[in-house]
C-alpha cells in the first residue's frame, strides 16, 4: 500500500521539472525529451487513480498517452532533423521564421 | 510505512534525481542515459502499483524504443557540448516557473486529498483484464490512436526523406 499523496508528489516534481526543461533547454531535441519528462508525470497519474479506484479506464488511458508521446517523438524528430539540415543549427531560438 | 512505499521512496528519488540531471546535463548523450534512469524508474514504479501491463509497456517502448530515436536524432544532428550551447542565458526564471508549478500541484493536490489519508493498493490489473477493456470497451479509440501512430510515422519518413526535386 503506497499513499496516494507520494505518488501525486512524485508526480508533480516530474511534471514541473519537464516544465523547466522545456524553458531553459534551447537544443531541439532536449527539449523533447522534457516535454517527454510531462508526458510520463501525467501517466503516473493516470496509473495511481486507475489503481485507487480499481477503474481500468486509467490504465487504458496511460497506454494511449504512450501510443501518442511515440507519435510526436517520431515526427518532432524528424522536424528537427530537417531544420538541422537546412539551418545547420538546432537552436531552437534562432528558428524564428514564423515568428512576428 | 510499508515495505511498497519504502522501494516507491527510493525508485521515486532515483527518478526525480536523474530527471533533474536529464535537464541540467552538459552532455546531450548523458541527458538520454539519465531519461533512461527516469523512465525506468516510473515503469517500475508501475510495476510496484501492480500495473503490469503499463509497466512492461513502459519499458519497451519507452526505454527500447523512444530512447533510442533520441539517441538517433542527437546522432545525426551535431550538437555542441557544454552549458552555453545546450541552455538559455536565463536559467532564473525557468527554474521559478518550474518550482510555482511544483508549489501551485503540492498545494492543489494536499488540498483535494486531505479526507481519510488515500492509499493506493496493490492491483488487479492484469494484463487479461486491461486487454478485455482495451478491446472491447475502448477498442474504437484505440484504432484512432493506431490510425494517428500511422499517419504520423508516414508523416517523419515524408518529412526526413531526402528529395532532390526540391
Amino acid at each position: 500500500m503506497i499513499r496516494l499523496p507520494l505518488l501525486l508528489f512524485f508526480s508533480a516534481a516530474l511534471f514541473s521539472i519537464g516544465v523547466y526543461g522545456v524553458l531553459a533547454r534551447r537544443n531541439g531535441v532536449l527539449v523533447l525529451m522534457s516535454i517527454e519528462l510531462m508526458l510520463n508525470a501525467v501517466n503516473v497519474n493516470l496509473v495511481a487513480f486507475s489503481q485507487l479506484w480499481r477503474d481500468l479506464a486509467g490504465q487504458v488511458f496511460a497506454l494511449f498517452v504512450i501510443a501518442v508521446a511515440a507519435a510526436e517523438v517520431g515526427i518532432g524528430l524528424a522536424i528537427i532533423l530537417l531544420i538541422y539540415r537546412n539551418r545547420e543549427t538546432i537552436n531552437i531560438n534562432e528558428v524564428n521564421l514564423l515568428k512576428w | 510505512m510499508s515495505a511498497q512505499e519504502y522501494a516507491f521512496v527510493v525508485l521515486a528519488l532515483v527518478g526525480v534525481v536523474a530527471a533533474v540531471r536529464v535537464v541540467t546535463a552538459r552532455n546531450v548523450v548523458r541527458a538520454a542515459l539519465y531519461l533512461v534512469a527516469t523512465l525506468a524508474s516510473v515503469g517500475a514504479t508501475y510495476l510496484l502499483l501492480g500495473a503490469e501491463f503499463v509497466g512492461w509497456v513502459q519499458i519497451l517502448i519507452y526505454v527500447g524504443a523512444i530512447v533510442i530515436l533520441f539517441l538517433f536524432g542527437l546522432m545525426l544532428t551535431r550538437a555542441p557540448i557544454g552549458r552555453e550551447a545546450l541552455d538559455n542565458p536565463g536559467r532564473l526564471l525557468p527554474a521559478l516557473i518550474g518550482l510555482a508549478v511544483l508549489a501551485g500541484l503540492v498545494f492543489l493536490f494536499q488540498d483535494a486529498f486531505a479526507w481519510g489519508d488515500p492509499k493506493v493498493q496493490l492491483g488487479h490489473a492484469t494484463t487479461a483484464l486491461v486487454g478485455e477493456s482495451l478491446f472491447r470497451r475502448y477498442v474504437l479509440p484505440f484504432e484512432a490512436v493506431s490510425f494517428v501512430l500511422l499517419a504520423a510515422l508516414i508523416g517523419a519518413i515524408v518529412l526526413s526523406r531526402k528529395d532532390d526535386t526540391r
